[in-house]
């Protein structure tokens, strides 16, 4: 029996796995070597379009995969890979290689992959260092293809297994099938490269950067991966098994908590019921959505239609997307948000001039109600789109009540044009304002006579309540969630919207953070929607409180001065009814 | 690479501050190359010694413009004001980064 070793990485997805090491060696594509006539140049170039082609829809399967079964927001790693195949530029250079050169096409295009690849190995930063690992993963897939062999992958695991590696390209981590991966350990990689950021969204613990781990390991050796530590335990002593394995005992009986209350309601110890909904980007992630076991969806980001491609979305391909959601998650309520583009929100192809300050600029109802034209197209297809499901419609940067007014008005004349056309829609369903202003907090009394709802967007509100961006290192930890001054608009909107009866969510960062969307509870939240992987936390916490508590509470805390405070404040109180919320490092 | 045919032809030159907190790594790369791929004229972008073509991601990539990076865009072509015009707004805008 070997002797027990430790190795020590970075953690980059927590959890804890113990198992049977498999030890994933990437094929290396040997790369055949001929030489070509000049006649022969163009029917190569032909063979290496057609691999570009192959290599296409394949990256694209598995992002559509990602997309449905992580999220659009990991989905979007594989963009760049499809960018890189896209590169015309790329394309071009093989092509005159293999002119000049006169070799064969798998030779010409590895050689100018690598050169980027070394271009890439010299530089000084990770971030960039780390797309070597996606350039190399589309680097194969072509030459697979070229190759015309059956696309790679490691989707056949054995059985369970630690997979071990000397790295794992992006495409291969998202094809493994999930449930026969314990757990991930590389020699290469950093916190921001894309597997490890697959592998947290996946759920599976994984630690990289273990330098020559995958020299070290055989297939067979049992090993033991720690990913909060960061640790890579190889041929572990029985005493060491024993102390993870307890520790994995107490994060499976956690985690089974959670999942058995999948289908039940948010609803506190004492019968208080909050909704839990979740946000999305795309119909591509409803599955997400019920698999989490969200009620509904509390934001569906409508830009994410414009953003990214060459024209506006026409009225139909609109309702086709809206009615895909709407049908998919019937009869649970959808707020679809009408569209917040501007601002920061780069739209090449909308005209927008250069703004100084555009978080201050023209940017989301107040671009609509200027360019009602494109609005109208959206509500169209909207109301079109209303008869197949469970419709709310929220606007976005509300700052008063005027804007509900004419929103309300235009949605109107909308309206009367379907009936003049006689196109279906639903006639009742209910409209809500978002409060992500200082202003519209202020003045939600004010507003609420106007709307069905009030979902309160954290991030631009806290934003622009305390007059810091987040992404500005220098002030970043200024950006803080339990500021009093949050607080109370958050407080005043809630008071608003229930003394003219109508209920109020909330659907920023802040609902996702378990100590805070307990004190949210208690200020009297009827609403919480938050990404889809964070809704069975959040249900857990809900579940796990006393709403009669709560309020106390929340009372008592909000009226202290400093945000550290009340955040300490209800960390303490969180850890004190649901303990296993921090041991699982989910807080 | 072809040089334009139009006798219109213009050039144009700016240089631009990257000011995204990341730099122009993988995402921003795709919005500029797709961005550049839009328009007829050439464009090159330069960062100290190293010139790539603007359309390229895999060049673009390679030039590991972090924040605060100074680079120079050359295009030329009909539209190279508006090509330029329209990367400036890309990359001020932080490539719509919150």
């Amino acid at each position: 029996m070997a002797a027990e070793q430790s190795y020590y990485g970075l953690g980059v997805s927590p959890g804890v796995a113990i198992g049977t090491a498999y030890l994933f060696k990437q094929e290396t594509t040997a790369v055949p070597e001929r030489t070509i006539t000049a006649e022969q140049v163009e029917p190569e170039y032909a063979r290496f379009l057609e691999a570009l082609q192959a290599s296409r829809e394949q990256v694209m399967s598995v992002r559509k995969r990602v997309a449905g079964e992580v999220g659009e927001e990991q989905a979007k790693i594989f963009d760049f890979q499809i960018h890189i195949i896209n590169d015309k530029h790329l394309a071009g250079e093989v092509k005159e290689r293999l002119a000049a050169r006169l070799q064969n096409v798998e030779v010409v295009f590895t050689e100018s992959i690598e050169r980027y690849i070394q271009l890439l190995s010299d530089i000084d930063d990770e971030l960039f260092r780390e797309r070597r690992t996606d350039i190399r993963d589309v680097r194969d897939r072509i030459l697979t293809n070229l190759a015309e062999r059956r696309p790679r992958g490691i989707e056949e695991l054995p059985f369970a297994s630690v997979v071990v590696a000397h790295d794992i390209a992006p495409s291969d981590a998202a094809m493994m099938e999930h449930g026969k991966v314990l757990a991930f350990a590389t020699d290469l990689g950093g916190r921001t490269s894309h597997t490890a950021i697959m592998a947290a969204s996946l759920g599976i613990p994984a630690v990289v950067s273990l330098h020559d781990l995958s020299l070290k390991v055989q297939s067979g050796d049992s090993v033991i991966v720690d990913g909060h530590r960061g640790i890579v335990v190889v041929n572990p002593t029985e005493e060491m098994l024993q102390r993870y394995n307890r520790e994995l005992f107490r994060i499976k009986e956690f985690e089974d908590e959670l999942a058995e209350i999948r289908e039940e309601p948010a609803v506190t110890t004492d019968g208080h019921r909050v909704v839990l909904s979740a946000n999305i980007e795309l119909p591509d992630e409803i599955p997400n959505v019920r698999a989490h076991g969200a009620e509904g969806v509390g934001l569906y980001r409508t830009e994410f239609l414009y953003m990214s491609r060459e024209s506006l979305p026409s009225e139909d391909e609109q309702y086709e997307a809206y009615k895909a959601i709407l049908e998919g998650l019937a009869p649970d309520p959808v707020i679809i948000r009408t569209f917040d583009l501007g601002g920061d929100k780069f739209v090449s192809h909308l005209d927008i001039p250069f703004e100084l300050n555009p978080f201050l600029g023209w940017r989301a109802i107040r671009f609509c109600l200027e360019r009602v034209d494109l609005f109208k197209v959206q509500l169209r297809a909207i109301l079109r789109a209303s008869v197949h499901g469970n419709l709310k419609l929220m606007y976005p940067m509300i700052s008063s009540v005027d804007e509900v007014v004419s929103a309300n008005a235009i949605l109107d004349e909308t309206k009367e044009e379907l009936l003049r056309d006689n196109v279906p829609f639903n006639e009742s369903f209910e409209i809500g304002a978002m409060i992500e202003v200082p202003s519209a907090a202020m003045t939600a009394d004010i507003i609420a006579g106007e709307v069905d709802f009030f979902s309160i967007g954290t991030n631009d509100l806290i934003q622009y309540t305390l007059a810091v961006e987040r992404t500005n290192d220098k002030i970043a930890h200024l950006y803080k969630p339990c500021h009093p001054g949050v607080l109370r608009l958050v407080k005043m909107t809630i008071d608003a919207a229930h003394e003219h009866d109508i209920w109020v969510g909330m659907c920023g960062e802040m609902a996702a953070d378990p100590a805070v969307a307990m004190l949210l509870v208690g200020m009297g939240i009827d609403e919480l929607s938050v990404s889809a992987i964070a809704v069975p936390k959040i249900k857990k916490v809900i579940r796990s409180i006393s709403y009669a508590e709560v309020v106390d509470f929340a009372r008592d805390v909000i009226r202290y001065n400093r945000a550290e405070r009340i955040r300490e404040m209800a960390d303490e109180r969180l850890r004190s009814v649901l303990p296993e919320l921090s041991e699982h490092g989910a807080s | 690479m072809s040089t334009p045919k139009t006798s219109k032809s213009t050039q144009a030159v700016r240089e631009i501050r990257i000011v995204n907190e990341l730099g122009m790594h993988a995402r921003p790369a795709s919005l500029l190359a797709k961005l550049a791929g839009k328009y007829r004229a050439d464009i090159y972008v330069r960062k100290g010694a190293d010139q790539v073509n603007a359309k390229s991601i895999m060049g673009i990539i390679t030039l590991a413009a972090g924040k605060d990076t100074v680079l120079q865009f050359t295009a030329s072509g009909p539209d190279a004001e508006k090509a330029l015009n329209a990367i400036a707004e890309l990359i001020n805008g932080k490539f719509g980064e919150k």
